[in-house]
């Protein structure tokens, strides 16, 4: 394993482009521990006992949140949320002066969820503490590229080689951005699939081959990921309606045969049966759509691990 | 009677084909000799440009003075302090305000700011429409009158084709052209920067360059038809640019403006910056090919000028997440050195060229005085270090604000002394 | 392996060392009348190979196959915030439940203890052990918590500069124990 020699020295994650693939090897491998953790009888290990992390949530997200969290009380830390319902962020409060007052806090990690892509890289460059992004806008969204990386390793023995097939809102998608950078960098092939109307500008620049109908997406595929479709969120004029989608991209049990026999389905969720997936596709054999939200558990543990080394001081 | 001479320089005068050693006499705010060793008359003050560079002063026909209303950004007399030190001896300020200046009232009221403060000649551009609201055409025959020498709805496009139409034909009785921010507002959207791999990469909402490319085509043929005057503010694509040929190969009174900004950077900033605010601007910084088309455009003589399109925002409204940051850039402080470092020194636009860009173009571009340094007429000089060094400062500058991606940039080039009306106005007394 | 260090003089041959491990499991034996609840757990990372050793040995004298578990300790750490950055977790596989178990920790030195107190605290997340013993190939003194090996290959006494190396045919490539010299820099 050449993760050997590597240390994680970055105080944030705040993507995935800016990794290289043994710092990504060195995150999986890490997580692999700490799945051990998760079948324990006692799932809690005192690692960041002392330790204080705040989850800022500018964004609804209960999945996202709640792994974050468990993760955290695994390792032992003090945790403390802040959504938006109610409180300062809310009422207007700038983004400067919530790092400012998270600063003075002085949290060892922040764990962010924001609508705005750049909000996580605004306020590392103002905290001392480690920043981790928990999505930022259609930006990214890395420790769902890692739990999506995890659990294709675990089923497929590795990353390189494999045809990976990503369908659905592509442009407004964090998780594709985020899969994309990871994937390519551990050579995989990424194909990415969805409408005309749902298809950012230029997108094959980023290193994938692009289809426009389901098929073309899924023929050979060895892991096909299906995205959220919100078409009430898009407001724009890209999709007619949710039936229609379903009928030109909805994920079902015929067209999964395209796929390699082997293939995987995945979802980061929450999923839109009927919509993106059919619902005995969603609970078939092939899906591992549950184990993805376990595997999140132990790869938010590894990232905040390695991370709350980082902020030790240089005296040791 | 007052003199000043500016002796020991190398003058650079396109609009008489001068470029080469001389001196330069002024005398009561005009220009009196040109050229040659000129003896020091007696009792006249003196400039050293020894190693300088002496042009008529530069005129930048694209900024946002924010006075009345948004003093807190920049007012007329901070603005016109930066064009100074910037080597500007005029500017041509644009309506959006607060009130708009869409009336005599306004226009009088910037003029007087200007007379008053000294800095700098300040040539108003009024608005379009009532407002700026894009439905009735405002009193523009009034703001000529009081001074103002073209109009634009700037800040916005005039979105509504009959009322674009109706401008153009009614500037006709009044001498003066029509200045479009050209931006199809429902192709822009939610777009913070410009459509392509970047904001693909980056996740944020694209600006696709065809919302400027519809406009301009749909201007140029409104301007066929009515035989307006049309100017094309800060073009920003390579498509518009060839509109803009395209119009001139059919006869069509077409002038166009690039900012400095789209002339060095592109997209890929807004990631290599790391999402700062400061590459936020409509239009946004676009792809490299357009980049390189603008720079082509400053060469084979399409594009008519440089202007900078200053627009200050107070840091608290720019430190804020991209997608809310207000669009904008300043360019007073920086044109200058940015230029000669990058097209001069880059051994892309002769020097004469590049005055010309700065100078005799957009003096020519809105019919106004200047742009020379022909005996008699104001005595506007510029006076420059091709060579010298300079480190930009936005903590330093004249301008209230500091919303500049330059900062820090090291460049060849930088402004020496600047003269307004035969008056020294910069360098400035240093900031308290 | 170790930066600035020299080594000062070689202790324990591979043939010596296979001695003295020969003795301990004996000691082990004689220490465990019945068997059957034994469980050897080699802390990571020098400890595996002591602890795999013994059970061959044990196999050998006893016929009978004692089970060996991996400990990985590193999240259980007193001095991580203290260090550069986070060292690497590589994982803990016990092939058996704690509940009941009589487990004899191994581990290949024995200095200041608190690898052990992390080890013990880790094992007792897992389950309430019947006992928890400790055996170590060397134990070098120097002790900052009251802890003590049940079983010692060999007691060296040593300075506050000194590093006790110990290498396994299996992790390193060879077997010995040297002792190695820590050289102020230049």
């Amino acid at each position: 394993m050449t993760t050997e020699t590597i240390r994680w020295t970055r105080k944030d994650l705040l993507g995935i482009a800016e990794l290289s693939p043994a710092e990504i090897g060195l995150l999986l491998d890490t997580a692999e521990s700490f799945s051990e953790v998760g079948e324990r009888p006692i799932k809690k290990v005192p690692t960041l006992r002392g330790k204080t992390v705040i989850n800022l949530f500018f964004e609804a997200s209960t999945r996202t949140r709640a792994s974050f969290e468990i993760a955290e009380k695994r390792l032992s830390a003090d945790n403390v949320n802040f959504s938006t319902s109610g409180s300062a962020l809310e009422k207007g409060e700038s983004l400067i002066d919530t790092a400012l007052n998270l600063q003075a806090m002085a949290p060892d990690l922040v764990v962010i969820r924001h609508g705005a892509p750049g909000v996580p890289h605004m306020l590392a460059r103002r905290l001392q503490a480690g920043v981790i992004n928990a999505g930022d806008g259609a930006h990214e969204h890395p420790t769902q590229a890692l739990l999506d990386a995890f659990t294709i390793r675990r089923h497929k023995g590795r990353l390189a080689g494999l045809r990976v097939a990503i369908i659905g809102d592509i442009e407004h998608s964090r998780v594709v951005r985020s899969n994309i950078h990871l994937l390519n960098k551990m050579g995989a092939t990424v194909v990415v699939g969805g409408a005309r109307t749902l298809m950012p500008a230029a997108v094959e620049k980023l290193g994938v081959e692009v289809a426009y109908t389901l098929e073309d997406a899924l023929r050979g595929a060895d892991v096909v990921m299906m995205l959220r479709i919100q078409l009430e969120r898009q407001g724009k004029m890209s999709f007619p309606s949710s039936k229609e989608y379903f009928r030109l991209f909805g994920l079902t049990r015929e067209r999964l045969k395209l796929a390699k026999d082997d293939a995987i389905v995945m979802h980061p969720g929450p999923m839109n049966r009927g919509v993106e997936i059919a619902s005995d596709v969603a609970d078939g054999a092939d899906s591992v759509i549950l184990e993805q939200v376990t595997h999140g558990v132990s790869v938010r543990m590894a990232v905040l691990y390695l991370l709350s080394g980082v902020t030790a001081p240089e005296e040791s | 009677m007052s003199s000043l001479l500016i002796h020991g320089g190398r003058i650079v005068d396109p609009s008489q084909g001068l470029d080469g050693p001389g001196d330069l006499l002024i005398e009561d705010g005009a220009v009196a000799r040109v050229g040659g060793k000129i003896a020091q008359p007696k009792g006249a003050e003196t400039l050293d440009a020894t190693g300088l560079v002496v042009t008529p002063g530069l005129i930048d026909v694209h900024v946002h003075l924010r006075e009345p209303g948004l003093e807190y950004k920049e007012t007329v007399r901070t603005g016109t302090q930066a064009a100074a030190a910037g080597g500007f001896t005029a500017v041509a300020c644009m309506a959006n305000t607060v009130p708009v200046n869409d009336n005599r009232s306004i226009t009088e009221h910037i003029l007087l700011e200007a007379r008053r403060s000294g800095f700098a000649r300040v040539y108003p551009i009024g608005a379009i429409s009532k407002g700026m609201l894009g439905q009735e055409l405002a009193e523009i025959g009034d703001m000529v009158g009081a001074g103002a020498v073209a109009v634009s709805d700037d800040g916005l496009p005039v979105m509504n084709a009959e009322l674009m139409r109706r401008a153009l034909l009614y500037t006709q009785h009044y001498g003066i052209p029509v200045i479009q921010h050209a931006e199809d507002l429902t192709l822009t959207g939610k777009g913070v920067m410009h459509e392509g791999e970047w904001s693909t990469r980056l996740g944020l909402t694209g600006i696709p360059g065809a919302a400027e490319d519809v406009m301009v085509a749909r201007d140029l043929i409104l301007t066929e038809d009515t035989k307006g005057r049309y100017h094309v503010a800060h073009l920003s694509t390579a498509r518009s640019l060839d509109l803009v040929r395209l119009g001139r190969s059919r006869g069509l009174r077409v002038t166009c403006e690039v900012a400095p900004h789209h002339l060095i950077l592109t997209d890929e900033e807004v990631a290599k910056t790391n999402f700062s605010t400061h590459c936020k601007m409509k239009p946004p910084l676009r792809s490299s090919g357009d980049r390189d088309a603008l720079i082509q455009g400053l060469v084979d003589g399409t594009v008519d000028c440089i202007a900078s399109d200053h627009a200050p925002h107070h840091a608290d409204e720019k430190d804020v997440e991209f997608d809310k940051a207000p669009f904008g850039i300043l360019g007073l402080e920086t044109t200058l050195s940015l230029c000669l470092d990058r097209f001069v020194h880059g051994g892309i636009l002769s020097l004469s060229r590049l005055v010309e860009l700065l100078s005799t173009g957009p003096a020519r571009v809105l019919g106004l005085p200047g742009g020379t340094l022909k005996v008699g007429s104001p005595a506007d000089v510029s006076v420059f270090d091709l060579d010298g060094e300079v480190t930009i400062v936005a903590a330093g500058f004249r301008s209230k604000s500091r919303n500049t991606p330059f900062d820090g940039w090291t460049l060849r080039g930088r402004p020496v002394a600047t003269v307004l009306d035969g008056r020294k106005v910069a360098p400035l007394p240093p900031l308290p | 392996m170790h930066e600035n260090l020299t080594p000062k003089n070689t202790i324990l041959d591979a043939k010596q060392m296979a001695r003295i491990i020969r003795r301990m499991a004996g000691e082990v034996v004689e220490m465990n009348r019945d068997l059957s609840d034994l469980l050897l757990v080699g802390i990571r990372t020098r400890g595996v190979p002591l602890a795999e050793q013994i059970a061959s040995e044990i196999e050998r004298m006893e016929g009978h196959k004692v089970p060996v578990g991996v400990l990985d300790i590193t999240l259980y750490r007193d001095d991580l915030s203290t260090i550069a950055a986070q060292p690497q977790v590589k994982g803990t596989s016990l092939p058996r439940p704690i509940e009941g178990a009589t487990v004899l920790l191994c581990d290949d030195v024995l200095y200041t203890g608190r690898t052990v107190r992390a080890a013990l605290d880790e094992l007792i997340d897992f389950g309430r052990p019947r006992a928890v013993k400790l055996a170590v190939l060397i134990d070098r003194g120097h002790r900052e918590l009251p802890i003590q090996a049940d079983v010692v290959g060999k007691k060296v006494p040593t300075s506050g500069d000194e590093v006790i190396e110990v290498t396994f045919q299996s992790t390193d490539g060879i077997e010995q124990v040297r002792i190695l010299e820590r050289k102020p820099p230049k």
